[in-house]
């Protein structure tokens, strides 16, 4: 169970601004993080793992105070008993595969955990290999590793599968989740990506400008739970060109890109790079496996 | 003619202890300084530099003030400690300590504030104390910094003249360094004898920068071929 409430004043694009949060999140939970980059999504989580500290406020975690402004007492990094996964991965560019492993375990840990962690995530053949030989995807993989070998209570997922492709990210997302589920690992992520966020959290926390504007449950967040019958993709606006007496909009809507018409009093609204909502009704879906 | 190799293995001594001890105190230092928010660093980053600029027979010549037992330092020092520091090996490498501090603390530093402040981070999310993690992480990932900063630091120690001649003198087997040596024996006309020892200095130098060259295009290919 994690208690949090804190504030930090931060420098964004656009000056400052407040990180104002209150939270609570249950043993087990696995909430997502969404927003845009520069609302404060990471700096939560550096406060949660010690490397940052709120201006004021407080964090408990299962009845221990981690950080309290007002007692001025924060318990340091090292003994917060975390899995933090970076965004630049930040894997030791002088150990091995292995030994970024190795070294994430604990006193007295089984050293048998490695293995199991190496056999999951398919670094088998690159476990002998450093960091800097390695893809973005395949870092990725050792990072995640590397937090879980560190056997916490809390993990912390900072984009974890950004840099994976499809088949990839849908194995790991699978493997993250029943680990998760297996070690009741209280679990927060950040992410942009909506499909992920929908796959793994029970909660989605939408932050904007250091705020928590929104949340729910992906369903209610990302609007499935009022569009049955109906399709309803988030796409961004690519192009819009005249035709005629309406307009055609290019929209890419996850890895597609696609074209609609809409009318010129639509169009108004609409320009580049600006998101919206494409709804559909599902008048004769046609489902095709793949 | 016999050649004297005293001059040579002095200078080898004192490059090597003061090396040892620069490495003991300068790379901690190094760090501290790339971590520090102190109001102070420039002043102290100034102070760190200075004997590059400075002429070495300045600060040669204020050591001799603090080193003479008529100052409350060197006098101290060796009514308490019976340490001479004036006119003496021990003076020589307390000097060569101060004199090569920036060729140590540059490289290193530079090196520390290089690596993306997330290998620490994470190494501290791990569990791991400052000290593991200035020893495992840290330290590994600066070599090619390390070497630089040890070799130039050495090789500075080594053709080391003013401060030398204006505190250390010319005494044989105590503070009569190669660099002395042959200033000493092209004063007599004794070119073949200066032409030994600058040959040698000559050699030992040009061979230990090679070596850390192509140790360091070694690191640089291996780190550089993902």
């Amino acid at each position: 169970m994690i208690e949090l409430d804190i504030r930090k004043k931060l420098l964004g694009s656009q000056g400052e601004f407040f990180l104002d949060i209150k939270l609570h999140i249950k043993q087990g939970e696995f909430v997502a993080l969404f927003g845009e980059s520069g609302a404060g999504k990471t700096t939560l989580v550096r406060c949660l793992s010690g490397l940052a500290d709120p201006d004021e406020g407080f964090i408990r975690v299962n009845g221990i105070t981690w950080f309290d402004s007002a007692k001025k007492t924060k318990l340091p990094a090292q003994q917060r008993r975390i899995g933090y996964m970076f965004q630049d991965y930040a894997l030791f560019p002088n150990m091995s595969v292995r030994g970024n492993l190795e070294f994430a375990l604990r006193k007295g840990a089984d050293r048998q955990r490695v293995n199991e962690l190496i056999e999951i995530m398919a670094l088998g053949e690159l476990q002998h290999r450093k960091p800097d030989t390695l893809s973005g995807g395949q870092q990725q993989r050792v990072a995640l590793a590397r937090a879980l070998a560190a056997e916490s209570h809390l993990l912390l997922l900072d984009e974890p599968f950004s840099a994976l492709d499809q088949e990839t990210k849908v194995r790991l997302q699978d493997e993250v989740l029943q680990l998760q589920r297996h070690f009741g690992l209280t679990t927060m992520m950040v992410s942009h990506d909506v499909s992920e966020v929908y796959r793994l959290s029970k909660r989605v926390l939408i932050i904007e400008q250091g705020r928590i504007l929104r949340e729910g449950s992906p369903a209610e967040i990302f609007g499935a739970g009022q569009a049955s019958g109906k399709f309803s993709f988030a796409g961004e606006i690519l192009a819009i060109e005249a035709a005629d007496v309406v307009y055609a909009v290019t929209l890419l809507v996850g890895n597609q890109i696609v074209r609609v018409i809409a009318t010129s009093d639509e169009a108004q609204h609409l320009k580049p790079g600006g998101r919206v909502t494409l709804l559909s009704k599902a008048f004769n879906p046609v489902l095709v496996g793949c | 003619m016999i050649y004297d190799w005293q001059p040579l293995l002095l200078t080898f001594k004192l490059a090597f202890i003061a090396t040892l001890i620069l490495c003991v105190i300068g790379i901690p230092f190094a760090w501290w300084l790339s971590q520090t928010k102190m109001r102070f660093k420039p002043v102290l980053e100034t102070l760190v530099s200075m004997p590059l600029v400075l002429p070495p027979s300045v600060l040669g010549f204020y050591l001799l003030l603090a080193f003479s037992p008529t100052n409350w330092f060197g006098g101290g020092l060796e009514h308490l400690a019976g340490i001479k520091l004036a006119f003496s090996f021990q003076g020589l490498v307390l000097a060569s300590v101060i004199f090569s501090f920036p060729f140590l603390v540059h490289p290193v530093q530079s090196g520390f504030q290089n690596l993306p402040s997330s290998l620490s981070e994470a190494a501290y999310t791990l569990g791991k104390s400052r000290w593991q993690t200035f020893v495992h992480v840290l330290l590994p990932n600066i070599k090619p910094q390390l070497l630089a900063g040890g070799v130039l630091a050495f090789a500075h120690t080594i053709g080391e003249f003013g401060v030398v001649l204006m505190i250390g003198g010319n005494m044989p087997g105590q503070t009569r360094v190669a660099s002395i040596a042959i200033y000493d024996e092209v004063e007599a006309l004794n070119y073949a004898a200066a032409n030994f020892y600058a040959f040698v200095l000559f050699g030992v130098c040009f061979t230990i920068l090679l070596t850390v060259y192509l140790l360091n295009k070694k690191f640089v290919t291996r780190l550089g071929g993902a």
